[in-house]
Order: C-alpha cells, then structure tokens, then sequence
C-alpha cells in the first residue's frame, strides 16, 4: 500500500492538472487553430483576406476575402447592442433599485433564466415567427434579414447584460447614495449623476460581455440571418457573419484544403475579437474595483 | 518516483481498455471520397456490417479527388466520386499499378424549387443561370408575377451546390444575394416560407409545400433523371483497384443490390433500376 504521503502527493498532483486543464485547453485551442489557420494568411496575404469582398472558396480561381462576413458579424452585433443594452441598463437600474427586494428574487433569475434557452429555439423564433413578421411590415421579400438577427442577438445578450450591471449597480456602496440623498439630490440625481457613473465601469464590462456573446453566436444566425454574403449597406437584407460561414461550410471542406485553413483564419479573426473583448470587460472590471473599494 | 509509478498505472490501464479492439480479427474494407456519395456508402455500410458481424468497413469523405488520390496510393479500397475520373489520375494510377475501375451506384438529381403561390411552371437552364448569376431579379422577366426573386442556394462547399452549380452555372460565380443555406432541408425550409424564392434540392426533398419547375421542359422525377432527360443530374460512382475481388466485390454488389438501392433511395439519390 502507498503510504499517506505518496496518496497526499498523487492527489494533489491530480488536483493541479484539473485545476490547470483549462489553461492547457485554451492552448491547444490556440495551437490548433494557428497551425489550420495560418498558411491562408500567407497564401492569400492577411490584408487581402480582411480586406476583400469576393467569397468564393470552391472556385476555381477562388476568392478568400472575408470582408463581408466580418462586417456583418460587426454590423449585426452592434445592432445587438443598440437593441440590448438600453432594455438591459434600464432593467437593470429597476431590478437594482426600485423592485422591492421580494419581486427581485423571481425578476432576476428569470432573465438569467433566459441565458439557458439552448440557441436553436432563439433561430426557430426567428425563423418561423419574427421573420415572416418583418417581412409583412416592411414589405421585403425575405424576413432573414441582419436586423432579424440583431433583435435575436440583441434578446440573446440581455439575461449577460442584465444581470452583470445589476451586480455592478447593487455594488455601488450604500454609503455613495446616502450621501448624495444626504446633499439634497432627489433619487433620479442620484441615479444618475452618483450611482451610474459609479457603476460605469462595471456596465461597460456586461455590455463587452454581452458583445461577446453576440459576436460569437453561431446557430441563431445560421437560422435567421440569411446567409447572403452582401455588403450589411442596409439592415433590411440578408447578411452572412462568419460564425454562419464556417459552420455551414466546415463539414465538407477537405480536411487540410485551402478552404479548411481559411475556414480556419476566419476563426482565428473570430478568436482574436473575442479575446479583445475579454480583455477589455476585465480591464473595465479592475477600474470598477478600484472605484467602489474607494481608492 | 510515486509521480512515475502513478503514470505507469494510468498507462497500463488506457492500454488495457484499448486491447479489446485491436485483436479482434475482422475482414477490414476502407471507403474514401465525395462527401456527395458519403451518405450513401455510410448507409450500405451500416447495413452490411449489421448482417456480417465479422466485416467492418471504415468510411470517410473528404472530396472525391482525395479518395482516388488514396486509391492510387493504395491506401483505400474503395474511391467514391461524384464525378468520373481524370484522364491525369489514370495515369498517375497506371504508373503506380493500380487500374480504376468505375461502378455506377446512383444517380444524383437536382430539382429547382419555387413556392407553390409562384405561377412560374417553367425554366430553361439559360433562365436559371442569369437567375442565380444575378442577372435577372424579377420574377416578371420569366412570365411570373411582378415579385423580386430570392435566390436561395446551398453553401459553397456542398455537393448539391457543387453538381447544380457546374451544370447551370458553369463558370460564373453565384449573386453575392444568395441566401446560402447549409442543409436541403433549410432550402425547402426557406422556399416554403418565401413567396418570392427560388431554391435546389435532391430529389427525395420534393415535397407539397415545393413546387417542382420543368427545367428545358422537363419535370424532374426519378424515371427522368434515371433516363438522362432531365438535365440538372449525374451519376455517382465508386472506384476500386481492378475488377473487385473478395469483400470489396461482395460490398460493391451489395449496393447494386434491389436491397442497396433501396438504401440509395432513402438517402435522397435516384436509385439506378
């Protein structure tokens, strides 16, 4: 039998490689899609790839310019935002503020609740009922359109941004707000001139966040967006993010084709994105904790 | 030292849990090729291995130009393609002593869809082509209602796309406009739902929630495709080293079987005989 040392040493060993396995998958993610991705980069020049519009990866010559995929995926997540982030903030300062803290305990983990509807059902919305939907009101002769994607994404990113500002706004000391009350502020200046910019920083984190999971959806705009590779010139046409390219086109790429690589390359832009946002929602998230701490 | 022997234990055990499948003795067929073919050759060999417990057939896509590259390397028995071979493969094949043979498995028919409300009944290749080159965006240009067409397509990477697109399109590159949508189904899907819409589908996607348009004047059906008639088609094939011998002969039959044409059929192909 192992003494109890050896036992101490094998099941601490065993807890570091759990506790750093996430580490090691990010870097084989990393390692992964740098060596699929990178030769397109070379082959067809990183600025031609951003740059260019023609996406034509099964021709012959082929096109690999993803300008369109990207501007759509930045076009339809901004949309995203301009639709989520008032409803969230605006949630948000209700939840934190002015619902009694009863109502709050069923409000909140409801929209969480939100979060956790599996995205095929937000595309089958979007498919069967808000599309056809908007193709009555304006007019169009398709509903699978880039705004039909944004208000799905725009749903999507709520239960994020929602419940992270609430957290940032419920942690602006009690203090802060006595003190304004205290100098004669009635509570909508001290809303906003105390406890919104206290908060800033923290919702600027859950509106980041919020970008993140807007911009790296992939099954709702696969379902909604229409697939169209167009320039996103007008809301009202189909457009094509690059989560949509790739998955849509990644089953029957040749393994290790020029296709797969640039299929590949789009996901490393994709990555990169993400990793900017995250980056700065924690950079934004140590400012918010330095200004409540009161440093 | 502990850290050693734990790693020696974690080793034997991966080893012990991996045994069981490499000494069972079986008679071993590899299937490489078109990712059109794929679901087919999946299929018969799901069936086939189910009533021969002592066979197992391993089947992979990747393209029909890699699967006969594998067969001129030797490393697979069987090259599915959707399109025949090349005259430089063959030679390539020939230096390296391997002799393609070519078995037709299937037919592979395309029908171009619009919405049942579309009064549009007919389309000549040349109609389609300006169709989807975007040439032409009016429903009116083709004897329909004053209605702008949406051009719904399957994502550049498919089969269908790749058959449909060599056939009407040829050279031309499809309207940046197209919805490109990534399965058969989500094409009927759209088409259903979109009163303006043209799409393409296999012919076992046909349904009445799709209106079917004579292409050149013909109705796509299994007996017109089958003939030849109906132009937007091709034949599948699966290539082997030789007059196939063995298992490889046995599989091959098996497919041209009433029972693996059947199996072809329900996997959306029109079935030879």
């Amino acid at each position: 039998m192992l003494n109890w040392k050896t036992k101490e040493k094998i099941i601490k060993n065993i807890l570091l490689f759990f506790a750093f396995s996430s580490i090691l998958f990010l870097t084989g993610i990393i390692i992964v899609l740098f060596k699929e991705g990178a030769p397109i980069f070379s082959k067809v020049g990183i600025l031609e790839f951003l740059f260019t519009s023609d996406w034509y990866p099964t021709y012959d010559p082929p096109g690999y310019g993803i300008f369109n995929l990207l501007s759509g995926s930045i076009v339809v997540t901004i949309g995203a935002m301009v639709i989520a982030v008032p409803f969230g903030v605006a949630s948000a300062i209700h939840i934190a503020y002015i619902l009694p803290k009863k109502f709050k305990n069923i409000v909140k983990p409801t929209i969480e609740m939100l979060a956790g509807v599996p995205s095929v059902i937000y595309g089958l919305f979007g498919m069967k009922i808000l599309g056809p939907f908007l193709r009555e009101v304006f007019g169009l002769p398709t509903g699978l359109t880039a705004l039909n994607a944004m208000i799905m994404l725009g749903i999507m990113a709520l239960p994020t941004i929602v419940s992270l500002a609430e957290d940032a706004i419920t942690a602006v000391p009690q203090n802060f707000r006595d003190a304004s009350l205290a100098l004669g502020a009635n509570r909508l200046e001290t809303m906003f001139r105390v406890i919104l910019p206290t908060a800033s920083s923290g919702i600027v984190t859950a509106v980041i966040l919020g970008m993140g999971r807007a911009i790296g959806e992939t099954m709702t705009v696969l379902m909604v967006a229409g697939g169209a590779s167009l320039f996103p010139s007008n809301i009202l046409k189909p457009v094509r993010p690059m989560t949509a390219t790739i998955a849509a086109e990644m089953g029957e790429a040749p393994v290790g084709s020029e296709h797969y690589q640039a299929l590949f390359g789009i996901a490393i832009i994709l990555f990169l994105i993400t990793l900017i946002f995250n980056i700065f929602a924690d950079f934004a998230q140590q400012r918010f904790k330095k200004k409540v701490s009161g440093e | 030292m502990s850290k050693i022997n734990s790693f020696v234990v974690v080793l034997a055990l991966l080893l012990v849990a991996v045994m069981p499948f490499s000494v069972m003795a079986q008679e071993e067929l590899t299937i490489q090729g078109s990712s059109t073919v794929l679901p087919i050759a999946q299929k018969a060999a799901e069936v086939y291995m189910e009533q021969n417990s002592d066979v197992n057939i391993s089947v992979r896509g990747g393209g029909s130009g890699n699967g006969i590259a594998a067969l001129i390397d030797g490393a697979v028995d069987i090259a599915d393609a959707s399109r025949f071979v090349k005259q430089a493969e063959v030679q390539a094949a020939v230096e390296n002593g391997i002799y393609p043979v070519p078995h037709r498995v299937a037919m592979d028919g395309i029908a171009v869809v619009v919405n049942p409300a579309n009064s549009v009944e007919e389309l000549s290749l040349e109609d389609i082509k300006s169709i989807y080159t975007g040439e032409a965006t009016n429903w009116s240009e083709f004897g329909g209602p004053d209605m702008e067409i949406v051009v719904v397509s399957r994502d550049s990477s498919s089969g269908t796309f790749e058959v449909f697109n060599e056939i009407t399109l040829g050279k031309e590159r499809l309207t940046k406009a197209a919805l490109l949508q990534a399965s058969n189904g989500a094409v009927a899907g759209v088409v259903s739902d979109t009163e303006g819409a043209i799409g393409y589908v296999g012919l076992g996607y046909l349904s009445d929630s799709l209106k079917a348009v004579k292409v050149n004047g013909v109705l796509p059906s299994n007996a017109t495709v089958a003939s030849g008639e109906f132009p937007i088609a091709r034949p599948l094939f699966m290539f082997t080293d030789g007059w196939p011998e063995g298992l490889t002969a046995r599989f091959i039959n098996f497919i041209l079987s009433a029972e693996g044409q059947a199996l072809v059929k329900e996997q959306g192909f029109v079935p030879l005989h």
